[in-house]
């Protein structure tokens, strides 16, 4: 009995010896020279593997920042500025630290605004509804509603919201990773800078139909009347094909076009206090007052 | 039952082709038509006519955009009102011509008479130019220019020509009354096209649910006496009438994935084309009008009417007694591959043959559950592909993998999702990665073109 | 007037659903349970009553409080694995047994892998050889049936297991078959589960179901050529040690099994070609598993092994594109 046991201890403790030695041999010899910074970075990185970057995960990433001459390519929107200042502590190299971004879905055609004019029945995917028609309701333009933004985010950071049936942002958990835009057909979703305090004002339409068909088809729509920027006193405001869009680096939030906006098309998010359009109407009309009598002076 | 059809998959929807009875009756022309620059393959055409400008019926009024791309006759006499964007069935703003109707004044030169001209010109290269100056494009619903397809690329060899009876949509009967009214006519265009490509054989397949037109056809070809043309009945079978499956059919040659049907030296075209090309070379008639089926089962009046170009649905639907209230969707086409419509005041242009009327019971996509893996859709399938393994990597971007699986081979027919027992919308993906297929083969030719150009240099 | 519908095309579709398709399989296996109902009496009608019950709520339970989807007992699919796995057991198995053998085939079986069209295995038999396995005793009685008109049948244990046990006491194949005659066993009132007895009535729903285009014969018929075949082989070669070509066919539940089972969709491969290799693997496992196994009947194990590799042969075996090599 005890021979047995003996004997099988020393076969297997004889075969593992061998196997790990055969093991560590081959380990050897098929080894793939590699730049050890590029495990360094790999650890450093959030391990997504969302693509954010532009590169096909967190490890391709690591090998194309210890490859490249500067970091000024390569900038990881999940991990931030914090992954960043590590990476280039590990390479050497100088980084500036990037306006954190958030993803805004630039459409309100709720249900209420934008009335469906007819009943879409296919799969339910923005894309397949795109490339069918124009959707089903009377703004060629609008959010299609299937979510094909949600199914892209990674991060769980969209949602519908089934009273609107648009998509809803959470900023908390937003990477900015760029995945929900590229993946809407109508190009609704902007990365925008999130600006201080996370307060940011920007145009909630796309639609490019003249200002009536616009409105016809949706009571939030921009119908591209240029009042926001003929107000606006920092320029940051540009109308183009009947619709207006608000450049976020010039913009300085003073929300003046978001009272004047006869539709409501301008949304400023995260501010402190409600909008007193009145009190800015008031202001604007006495700065542009004040403005024609120095002019006629 | 006919042995003659295609060799792979197809389904066997009912044929309900209630309207066959129906003759086809011109419909009164509508107050304004909306002549749209952008009906057929290819570049859209050109107007060439300003607004104010005074047309007649046949007179040109868009010239071709490029090589594949044909002209386009005004369907009425009238003012043209507008040239501009506007919305199509789809929705989509494409450019129309808005002429506001005045009469029903003929260009001269058009012969409007119902003479049978059967004397078939031998110029071939004439023959193709009238074709061309016709704005003949494919009527069997791709509208491909048929003055491009008459004339094949340099080394390659037409043996048969054949003219597609088919009409294997449920529904349609357009083509049907076509081959019983104006036998005549189709069998001289028939006869025009196959001496235009060689003189080669020609076969007008109809599927064997058209008896009288099949005996009619016969008739016709014997009185006229015209050699070398035959009639083949099909089985009853979709797509019969798909060109692929309608060349294996008949001449049992497949055509190969990416290729032409003159690779295997085959030119198709449409019954309603045949009658165009007659038409167009011995009448001086360009394409003004095609007859449309209207019709459905909760539809009061079956009607198969000859519309005039660019006229609004709505005047269509409206003059047979308006939307019925049971009709649940509308389509411009045939109910496997024909287009819902979202846009009712949208209008016609050459290639609509048919507004069907559905009711929610017929039409209505009942939810999808899980796939039972029980292969109906790959064996409907015409093309031997395999829907369901299609479908997943579609809905999972994996484009390597649509291309390894052959999914650039869709005929979009419809046969899968009408097979499906799961009710899984596996054509609504397939189309979607088909296109980004195709999307990549063509990057990947326009990559490989500039660095052969690069290396040139 | 309403919205009007727009989708993409086609715009119409046919009858079949998965509910239809299941309820086909349901129609086709009536005249298998009646017979076996007639032959095994009252206690059958439980075991089948048991079955069926076990497993659609078992489904629908998962579904409802595991899943929190809506519920698939609606298709059809439980219903089927309930009769095909009453059919695979003796019908003196006790009710809680069943249960067990439902859990294991719906619960483990289907729902683990996501639900009907996910799984690898066939449930009923993933059920039916657990419970051969974890319970042999029950499961390899086969007590004298009643029969629900008292009608009499031949008592002891299957045809297969009685040929075995011969064997090994030495006896020749040709003394142990002379006691069977074929019609018997066609017809069969002889022991042994129910889904062995009455080939007929299988084989008439198996023509519906192929009648119906619900399956296509291929993946069957090249089952029964594979045992036919094989076990012509070896019989010829030595008829003491070896069982005869008839013999094997209308035993041991290969008609049940071949009918039924390796017919399901999920589980079976999706092209021709594939079918056809499927049920050569499948017929010449049985045959070796019956002449050199310890198992007097092989069926299911074959059945199950086979369903592993079939991704492989969906993989292998693809139809033929058009215009394509």
């Amino acid at each position: 009995m005890t021979s047995t046991i003996i004997w099988t201890i020393a076969v297997v403790t004889v075969l593992g010896l061998v196997l790990a030695l055969v093991l560590y041999l081959v380990a050897q010899k098929f080894k793939v020279e590699e730049d050890p910074r590029i495990d360094e970075v790999e650890k450093v990185m959030p391990g997504a593997n969302c693509g954010g970057c532009g590169f096909a995960g967190c490890r391709a990433f690591a090998e194309a920042a210890v490859k490249a001459p500067n970091l000024d390519k390569n900038y990881c929107p999940v991990g931030g500025n914090d992954t960043m200042a590590k990476v280039a502590a590990i390479l050497g190299y100088e980084v500036k630290a990037k306006a954190p971004m958030v993803a805004v879905v630039r459409c309100n055609g709720t249900c209420e605004a934008r009335p469906r004019v007819n009943d879409y029945d296919g799969f339910a995917s923005c894309v397949v509804k795109s490339t069918l028609y124009t959707g089903d309701t009377g703004c060629a333009f609008g959010c299609l509603g299937c979510g094909d933004c949600v199914n892209a985010c990674q991060f769980g950071a969209l949602s519908m919201d089934p009273a609107t049936g648009l998509p809803v942002v959470d900023e908390e958990k937003c990477t900015a990773c760029g995945a929900c835009v590229k993946a809407c057909p109508k190009l609704i979703i902007e990365l925008r800078p999130k600006g201080p305090r996370g307060m940011r004002e920007f145009v909630s339409c796309v639609n490019k139909d003249k200002g009536p068909v616009a409105k016809k088809a949706c009571a939030n729509a921009c119908i591209g009347c240029g009042i926001c920027a003929k107000t606006c006193t920092h320029e940051a405001i540009t109308v183009e094909n009947n619709v207006a869009y608000i450049d976020p680096a010039k913009c300085k939030l003073c929300r003046e076009c978001e009272a004047m906006c006869p539709t409501g098309a301008i949304h400023g998010v995260n501010f402190p206090k409600p909008l007193d359009k009145e009190a800015v109407k008031a202001r604007i009309k006495e700065r542009q007052q004040k403005a024609k009598e120095a002019a006629n002076v | 039952m006919s042995k003659h059809t295609f060799s792979i998959g197809g389904v066997h929807p009912h044929d309900s082709k209630i309207s066959r009875e129906c003759p086809i009756q011109p419909l009164p022309i509508a107050p304004t038509v909306y002549i749209s620059v952008a009906q057929h393959i290819g570049a859209p055409s050109v107007p060439c006519v300003a607004v104010g400008d005074k047309v007649k019926v046949g007179q040109v009024i868009a010239e071709p955009g490029g090589f594949v791309s044909a002209f386009i006759h005004s369907s009425v006499s009238g003012t043209v009102k507008s040239i501009g964007p506007r919305p199509d069935l789809s929705g989509r703003p494409s450019t129309h011509i808005e002429i506001a109707v005045e009469g029903d004044e003929w260009l001269e030169g058009i012969d409007t008479s119902d003479t049978l001209i059967t004397e078939i010109p031998s110029d071939n290269k004439a023959i193709i130019e009238k074709i061309r100056l016709g704005g003949v494009v494919g009527l069997g619903g791709a509208t491909f220019p048929t003055h491009v397809k008459l004339s094949p690329p340099p080394g390659s060899k037409c043996e048969r020509v054949i003219i597609n009876g088919c009409e294997c949509e449920p529904y349609l009967t357009s083509d049907f009354r076509t081959l019983l009214e104006k036998g005549e006519q189709v069998v001289i265009g028939a006869a025009i096209l196959k001496q235009v490509m060689g003189d080669v054989p020609c076969t007008i397949a109809i599927e064997e649910n058209k008896p009288e037109a099949i005996a009619h056809i016969k008739e016709v070809i014997a009185k006229l006496g015209f050699k070398g043309i035959e009639v083949m009945s099909m089985k009853m079978m979709y797509p019969q009438g798909g060109e692929k499956q309608l060349i294996d059919a008949v001449m049992h040659r497949q055509v190969g994935s990416g290729a032409l049907p003159i690779s295997v030296g085959a030119v198709v075209q449409n019954v309603a084309t045949a009658l165009a090309v007659y038409d167009a070379v011995q009448k001086n008639k360009p394409i003004v009008d095609n007859s449309v089926t209207v019709t459905g089962e909760c539809f009061p009046k079956q009607a198969n009417l000859l519309v005039r170009v660019g006229t609004p649905l709505s005047y269509i639907i409206d003059y047979l007694g308006g939307v019925p209230e049971a009709a649940a969707k509308v389509i411009s086409g045939g109910p496997m591959m024909g287009r819902a419509v979202a846009n009712l005041d949208a209008a016609t242009v050459k290639g609509t043959g048919a507004l069907l009327f559905l009711t929610e019971a017929q039409t209505r996509r009942a939810p999808e559950s899980n796939c039972i893996r029980c292969g109906k859709c790959a064996d409907a399938c015409p093309m031997g592909l395999e829907p369901f393994l299609l479908n997943k990597l579609a809905r999972n971007k994996d484009i390597e993998g649509l291309e390894a699986n052959a999914a650039q081979d869709c005929i979009e027919c419809g046969c899968c999702l009408y097979s499906c027992p799961a009710h899984i919308p596996l054509l609504d993906n397939i189309r979607i990665g088909k296109g980004s297929v195709l999307g990549a083969i063509r990057a990947r030719a326009a990559a490989a073109k500039a660095a052969a150009e690069a290396a040139k240099k | 007037m309403s919205k009007l519908i727009v989708s993409p095309s086609p715009h119409i579709h046919s009858k079949d659903s998965t509910k239809s398709l299941m309820l086909d399989v349901v129609i086709a296996l009536i005249p298998a349970v009646i017979c076996s109902v007639v032959f095994y009496g009252w206690q059958e009608l439980l075991v089948l009553g048991v079955s069926v019950a076990s497993c659609v709520l078992l489904e629908w339970a998962i579904t409802k409080y595991l899943l929190k989807k809506p519920s698939t007992v609606g298709d059809f699919s439980a219903v089927i694995t309930g009769i095909l796995l009453a059919l695979n057991v003796p019908y003196t198995t006790p009710w809680w047994v069943i249960v067990i053998g439902s859990i294991v085939a719906v619960g483990v079986a289907k729902m683990t892998f996501g639900g009907i069209g996910q799984n690898i295995w066939n449930p009923a038999l993933v059920g039916r050889v657990f419970l051969l396995v974890s319970f042999p005793t029950y499961m390899t009685t086969w007590q004298q049936p009643q029969g629900l008109f008292g009608l009499d049948a031949v008592s002891g244990p299957t045809p297969l297991g009685t040929i075995q046990e011969g064997l090994m006491q030495g006896s020749s194949v040709q003394e142990l078959t002379s006691a069977y005659n074929y019609s018997d066993l066609l017809f069969a009132n002889l022991g042994g589960s129910a889904g062995e007895v009455c080939a007929l009535a299988l084989l008439a729903g198996f023509v519906y179901l192929c009648v119906r285009k619900v399956i296509k014969p291929w993946i069957t018929l090249s089952i029964f050529a594979t045992v036919a075949l094989t076990s012509l082989i070896f019989w010829s070669i030595d008829p003491t040690r070896f069982t005869d070509p008839l013999f094997n066919l209308l035993t041991g539940g290969l008609v049940l099994g071949a009918c039924f089972m390796a017919t399901d969709y999920v589980t079976s491969p999706m092209s021709l070609w594939g079918g056809v290799v499927f049920g050569v693997g499948i017929g010449f496992l049985t045959m070796m598993i019956r002449y050199f196994g310890s198992y007097p009947e092989g069926v299911s194990f074959a059945i199950l092994i086979m369903n592993s590799i079939v991704p492989l042969l969906n993989m292998w075996f693809k139809q033929k594109k058009f215009g394509r090599k």
